[in-house]
């Protein structure tokens, strides 16, 4: 049996065999299971997405307060004030991401501070909830009219719910979804550019996690049959961080082990340390401190990292069955297929591309050149909706696609690669494939989380395989794709590409950075592409790789077009060769 | 509300948003050269106002311990950093940079206290201790990851955050304290009387800000930072060496807050965690101006201190729910202005 099965049995076998132990470790091994569950939803914001929060023991002090309220006050029955709750931290979570995702990734955190606190002294002020002494006499859970007391029941239920969690978040982030997901921490440009919404899923993430807090904090509540704000305070707030960054925020595992460290270290200085110092305090703020920072110096994975190390790899997913994904059809040989109309983009009172035209027609390979500083790539980011243009206009087949966003471009049957390649480099080859066919299926985050997506996932792995197979990467597929040099991870780009079924590809300086044969494998691959009915527009430096290649060229010099035609007038060109040799 | 009252909480208001004008510079100061958002920077004031408070019953305060402590570690740091890079002759030179000037100031303080010198003597020390302190723990937690991303510079930040008010707690105490003021006299102007100490803060929160705009208009070291905080690769390339700037950016921030605290401590208690509510209100200001425009943050601080003094009046509970809950509007506004992209269907 596989090592990584074997040590996860040994780890449930072990949560399970627990309440074995006397009472006061039960209760510790609620909490942990508690405070993993607020940690779970941080790997996935901080460690996966790339966001953090500060304001995750708010959530839990909101589950926890409105359940308590509810089930105090108004006797409602505790399930029902679950709902509530998760109503309420929905609708926060989904403010709190309106007014923050949309900017720098540091906004989160600052909102979230503010508002932890805001709640904080709120549930402090409240007279209704019972000031600092708050509120007492909450309701034990009850299943069909029989109320739960038993300490091991909370245990086994809050862990049950945290292993599903955990078992949801694997499922979701190996998905259709989840791929986009750990997209979004090397910025937004290569979701978006196949066609995931940034804003969207990073809204998805941070209310998933605010989720997985308020029902951490649910279940605190009825376990502990009272609340105060104390545990839901800043503080709090901030030692959910520390222990994922403890743990190892990159992985699920972080969590439980980042709770399980933290909770345990924590209860033994608040012993140790008043008796050493002579006086009360919090005094483990100083050793928390002060470790943090040593882990983010000397291990910034967290303890996770180490434990990987000595687990053998995962064993690889086989990709097998054939790809029946829908196929867009292509336009006809010759049919113009994009437009670009006297485009124009300025930054403040640079010119940086100065009403520039062009075609290019289906089946044919363009070549777009030019000294650097042409204007060339800010010119390719026009088409592509990564830069919004200043004036004029570009056309894909008959649609207008200047003033559209990456994502809905990419939905019209463009695909593109990046001039610093961007790839995942943590996931494997195949999974960096899969990503590009996020437009061809529509399964969701629930039909994910639960699994219900493999036929899906076994026919866009196979597509993957397939695309990867025609650029001659077939033999790499389940590496990950850090660790193929830079000439082969950008032919992945290329297959993630055409996993896209596009109409245009959009390759940028795809020979940058290439070896002499590499450059050759790659002319030829273009061309078999070319032979298949595919349409390029390449962006390129190097003239000799495109001059064999190209059925046209477009040269541009200072932002403006300079020159248009086949490969042999460009090369005879007088004002090209001014612009390229300065003179000769 | 009589027109006493009224005018008596625009007292309050003005006061507080001096505090939070300055602090918001120091924070955006520190962004834009370190890209770090320093949480901590509460706990300058804090330290500077319970250092004065110890100066005052003639003690040395932690603050000097934990200024000689990061200075030994910062030492052995900078020694390893040099060895590393096979820069053994370098050492010297950066044991006497790194451990000389806490030395000194250890020194000066170890002998000035137990003198009980004229107060403006014994600020001067506060703000001197509390200053070394922010170019220290720039180079002991802030230098080794300076490649890092704002997301690990800010768990940093915060981590730096609870180790200073630990610490706080175990050089000052849980008790509270109050400095006292710089000048005893009241000013009476018929309708209101003001509190000198007042002047004080409306007189060093101007000459600051108009010390700073010198120094960053005019002066080499001062164009040297906002080069760097403009574009930190071009700043390198023109010489400008990014942890320099980091460290004069520390300094400043410490001097700034420590300052503050001294400016505050006989308005107000302080205690050992006060820092931390007083630091987020210069960086809710701070926010107004988008972490980069330092008149805006001005303006922020202004809104903020109307904001919270006159809440404290209707709502006092509810004072800082009300301060941090305008966080929320303030970026919706922020969010709406930032989305350039036109959207056309």
């Amino acid at each position: 049996m596989h090592m990584r099965r074997i040590g996860l049995i040994l780890f449930l076998v072990l949560l399970a065999l627990l309440p074995l132990l006397p009472s006061f470790y039960i209760t510790m091994g609620s909490y942990i299971g508690l405070f993993s569950l607020v940690a779970l939803g941080l790997v996935l914001l901080t460690g996966v997405t790339g966001l953090t929060s500060f304001g995750q023991a708010a959530f839990m002090g909101l589950g926890a307060y409105t359940s308590a309220v509810l089930t105090t006050m108004f006797s409602m029955s505790p399930w029902l004030a679950l709902l509530v709750a998760l109503v309420l931290t929905i609708g926060v979570a989904l403010i709190l991401g309106a007014v923050t995702l949309r900017m720098g990734g540091h906004y989160l955190p600052l909102a979230t501070i503010a508002w932890g606190i805001s709640l904080y002294f709120l549930f402090g002020s409240l007279p209704d909830l019972g000031g600092q002494t708050g509120l007492s006499d909450i309701p034990a859970l009850s299943i069909f009219g029989v109320e739960l007391h038993d300490e091991r029941f909370y245990y086994y239920l809050i862990w049950l719910v945290c292993l599903a969690a955990m078992w949801g978040t694997v499922n979701l982030l190996d998905s259709r979804e989840g791929r986009a997901i750990r997209a979004l921490k090397n910025g937004l440009f290569m979701a978006e550019a196949f066609g995931a919404s940034g804003l969207r899923l990073k809204t998805v993430v941070f209310v998933y996690s605010a989720i997985l807090a308020c029902v951490s904090g649910w279940l605190y509540a009825h376990m502990q049959r009272f609340v105060n704000p104390s545990p839901f305070g800043i503080n709090i707030g901030i030692e959910f961080l520390f222990m994922i960054t403890i743990g190892g925020a990159g992985n699920i595992w972080g969590a439980v082990i980042g709770a399980t460290l933290v909770t345990l270290l924590k209860t033994t200085l608040q012993g140790v340390l008043p008796k050493i110092i002579g006086q009360t305090g919090n005094f483990e703020s100083i050793v928390f401190g002060v470790m943090i920072i040593m882990v983010l110096q000397w291990m910034r994975g967290g303890v996770w990292v180490f434990i990987e190390r000595f687990l053998p790899p995962r064993p690889d997913k086989p990709a097998g069955g054939s790809s029946d994904l829908p196929v867009r059809s292509q336009p006809q040989r010759g049919e113009p297929l994009l437009k670009v109309d006297a485009i124009r983009k300025e930054f403040g009172g640079l010119v940086a591309v100065k009403n520039v035209s062009f075609e290019v027609f289906a089946g044919e390979i363009v070549g777009l050149i030019g000294p650097n500083g042409a204007g060339k790539s800010t010119t390719f980011n026009l088409i592509s909706g990564e830069l919004p243009r200043t004036d004029g206009d570009i056309y894909l087949r008959d649609e207008k696609i200047s003033g559209l966003r990456p994502p809905k471009i990419a939905r019209r049957g463009l695909s593109r690669t990046f001039q610093h390649v961007k790839l995942i480099s943590g996931m494997t080859v195949i999974e960096n494939v899969m990503l590009g066919a996020y437009l061809r299926t529509r399964d969701g985050l629930f039909s994910a989380g639960l699994r219900l997506n493999r036929r899906v996932e076994e026919r866009v792995a196979a597509e993957a395989a397939k695309q990867l197979t025609r650029v001659g990467l077939g033999d790499s597929m389940y590496v990950p794709a850090g660790s193929l040099p830079l000439g082969k991870q950008r032919i992945v780009e290329i297959a993630r590409a055409l996993c896209a079924d596009p109409i245009l590809l959009l390759l940028d300086e795809p020979a940058a950075g290439l070896r002499y044969k590499e450059k050759q494998e790659l002319a030829k691959l273009l061309e078999n592409l070319r032979s298949e009915g595919l349409s390029v527009l390449i962006v390129e430096h190097d003239m000799e790789f495109l001059m064999n290649l190209v059925d046209r060229i477009v040269v541009m010099e200072f932002g403006r077009k300079l020159a248009e035609g086949l490969p042999h007038e460009i090369r005879s060109n007088p004002e090209v060769l001014e612009a390229y040799l300065g003179g000769v | 509300m009589d027109t006493q009252i009224f005018l008596l909480l625009a007292q309050d208001a003005l006061t507080n948003s001096a505090i939070y004008v300055l602090l918001a510079m120091a924070t955006i100061l520190i962004f834009g050269v370190t890209r770090i958002i320093f949480i901590p920077q509460g706990e300058f004031v804090s330290f500077g106002a319970l250092t004065l408070a110890i100066l005052q019953n003639g003690a040395v305060p932690g603050t000097v311990w934990l200024m000689l402590i990061l200075a030994v570690v910062a030492a052995i740091m900078e020694v390893v950093r040099l060895l590393r890079a096979e820069a053994g002759r370098e050492i010297p030179t950066a044991l006497v940079k790194t451990l000389l000037p806490p030395l000194a100031i250890a020194g000066i303080v170890y002998v000035c206290a137990p003198l009980k010198l004229a107060l403006g003597w014994q600020v001067l020390l506060s703000i001197m201790i509390v200053t070394m302190l922010g170019p220290l723990i720039y180079r002991v937690a802030f230098r080794p990851l300076a490649d890092a991303t704002v997301l690990v510079l800010l768990i940093a930040a915060v981590a730096v955050h609870f180790a200073l008010v630990g610490l706080g707690l175990l050089f000052f105490g849980a008790e509270g304290v109050r400095t006292p003021a710089f000048s005893e006299a009241q000013i009476d102007l018929g309708f209101l009387t003001v509190p000198g100490q007042n002047i004080w803060v409306y007189a060093t929160s101007i000459t600051l800000i108009l010390l700073l705009a010198f120094f960053f208009g005019r002066t080499m070291y001062g164009k040297a930072l906002r080069a760097v905080a403009f574009n930190r690769n071009g700043a390198r390339l023109v010489g400008i060496s990014p942890s320099l700037a980091g460290t004069l950016a520390f300094a400043l921030a410490a001097a700034i807050g420590s300052l503050s605290g001294v400016l505050i401590g006989p308005i107000t208690t302080i205690y050992y965690d006060s820092g931390f509510l007083v630091g987020l209100k210069g960086f809710v200001s701070a926010i107004v101006g988008g972490l980069a425009s330092y008149p805006a943050a001005a303006a922020g601080a202004i809104l903020v201190g109307v904001v919270e003094s006159y809440s404290s009046f209707w709502l006092s509970a509810y004072k800082d729910v009300i301060v941090f809950t305008m966080i929320l509007p303030v970026l919706l506004w922020l969010s709406l202005k930032s989305v350039h992209f036109e959207e056309e269907e």
